[in-house]
């Protein structure tokens, strides 16, 4: 506000003089080009002058001999934008504008895929965004429309055809209930790009121990750790054991290893040992003697 | 005798337009977002100030030909479209002021992992092209951009910056 009266009046100055200068309106602009095509500038006239295109993706100077038409070749303009043209003269300036628009033609896409690992049988667990873009990464922000395909390791495909929305879209999928290694796709025409998503174990669903003594250690032993799904809880998990007696109580952390927790803990008769796994806690042994 | 006059007004121009000082201001409508994640207001205020400060390298870097100028707001393809303009306008002597006058600015989608947030801005301003210092013309561009912004460690930085037809 505090600048906009003198710059306005300082515009108008200005405005009027290109007026004056380009009566004839010598400069012929295109309304549009897509990114990298061959386009042409007619300037009417006599004699030389230089043409300068710009804009915030590029800045460009050519000759140009008056009269005749100023071709540029394929490649010339390649990032989209608005772009102002100056046809300098010896004596005077034109200007005018014009737009580049993407190609049409998509060639790259930009997918984010998370998580890189995601738990077995998540609902909506997995997620995926595009953003389309043209060989000079150009958004292209016409609708488009996107494919996303999840394939899991046991083959079955969950499927989505989507448009895009100023450029970019994006879905929603679940993680099935076997552990193993998912492609995830997305594809607009015969463009793809890939993403391996990790489908691993998800919590221990139930634990279940035994126990046997030997000499004056008692053995814990776990079954083999599943997940509600059947699929083996990785080894490394911690499981761990708790003996209360009385006057006392250990406990101890385990990792599984191939599935199993094992640990030796002192005899006490009269204990009461319980095993747990994150929030799932397994069975209780009381031990008599 | 049009030279001079037209240098004159430029003299004027430079010295009282203000250009590529004051921040426009800014109109933010509701997000129209189809989106499974919430958008929490503190990133919506964090990603709408880092746009608009963006502005303020773009002007700086693009009056000025520093590529450096643009590098704590842009990033990727974004930052090498911006730093190829600016060597090409060095090349060729040309410096661009811009003026942006006002914004309009809507949140329309947030990627469901958090991690890229896509704008659209109608944005006016005025746009001065100089020839080794010489305004050649001021044009007055209205112009809808399309802007992706991503996260980095300490703000939102701009990735995509295009302007797109009405």
């Amino acid at each position: 506000m505090r600048t906009g009266l003198p710059f306005l009046l300082s515009t108008m100055a200005l405005s009027m003089i290109q007026l004056a200068v380009a009566q004839d309106r010598s400069l012929t602009l295109p309304k549009t080009v897509e990114a990298g095509s061959a386009f042409s500038i007619q300037c009417t006239g006599s004699g030389k002058a230089v043409l300068y295109i710009v804009g915030l993706g590029q800045a460009l100077k050519r000759d140009v001999e008056l009269g005749g038409t100023t071709f540029f070749p394929a490649g010339s303009l390649y990032n989209s934008g608005h772009y102002l043209a100056v046809l300098e003269r010896s004596s005077s300036a034109e200007t005018g504008s014009f737009d580049v628009v993407p190609a049409t033609k998509p060639a790259e896409l930009s997918f984010l895929a998370k998580p890189s690992r995601v738990p077995v049988g998540l609902h909506d667990g997995i997620t995926g965004a595009v953003y389309v873009f043209d060989v000079y990464r150009n958004l292209i922000a016409v609708p488009t429309l996107v494919s996303f395909e999840l394939s899991s390791p046991s083959g079955t495909a969950q499927k989505r055809t989507l448009t895009t929305r100023e450029g970019s879209a994006w879905t929603v999928m679940d993680s099935t209930a076997q552990q193993g290694v998912d492609r995830f796709v997305a594809r607009v025409d015969e463009i793809s790009s890939a993403r391996i998503i990790g489908q691993v174990p998800g919590d221990p669903c139930e634990l279940k121990m035994s126990a046997r003594q030997s000499g004056q250690k008692l053995l814990l032993a776990t079954d083999l750790v599943r997940d509600c799904n059947g699929n083996a809880v990785p080894d490394g998990t911690i499981v761990t054991f708790t003996e209360a007696y009385t006057g006392g109580q250990s406990t101890v952390d385990v990792p599984l290893k191939h599935g199993i927790g094992e640990v030796q803990m002192a005899v006490h008769n009269g204990a009461t040992i319980s095993v747990a796994s994150g929030i799932v806690l397994g069975n209780q042994i009381r031990w008599e003697k | 005798m049009l030279r001079s006059i037209q240098f004159v007004c430029t003299v004027v121009l430079m010295a009282a337009s203000g250009f590529a000082s004051a921040q426009a201001p800014a109109r933010v409508e509701p997000a129209n977002l189809e989106s499974q994640r919430p958008l929490p207001e503190q990133t919506r205020t964090a990603v709408i100030r880092d746009y608009l400060q963006s502005w303020q390298s773009l002007k700086a870097a693009l009056e000025q030909n520093r590529t450096e100028l643009i590098d704590t707001a842009f990033v990727g393809t974004a930052r090498d479209k911006l730093s190829e303009t600016i060597q090409q306008q060095t090349t060729l002597g040309i410096r661009t002021r811009y003026q942006d006058r006002t914004h309009d600015i809507q949140i329309v989608f947030y990627s469901p992992e958090g991690l890229s947030i896509e704008l659209t801005d109608r944005a006016e301003c005025d746009v001065q092209v100089l020839v080794h210092d010489e305004v050649k013309t001021t044009q007055h561009v209205s112009a809808r951009y399309v802007i992706v912004l991503t996260p980095t460690e300490v703000r939102w930085r701009v990735r995509v910056f295009q302007t797109a037809l009405n």
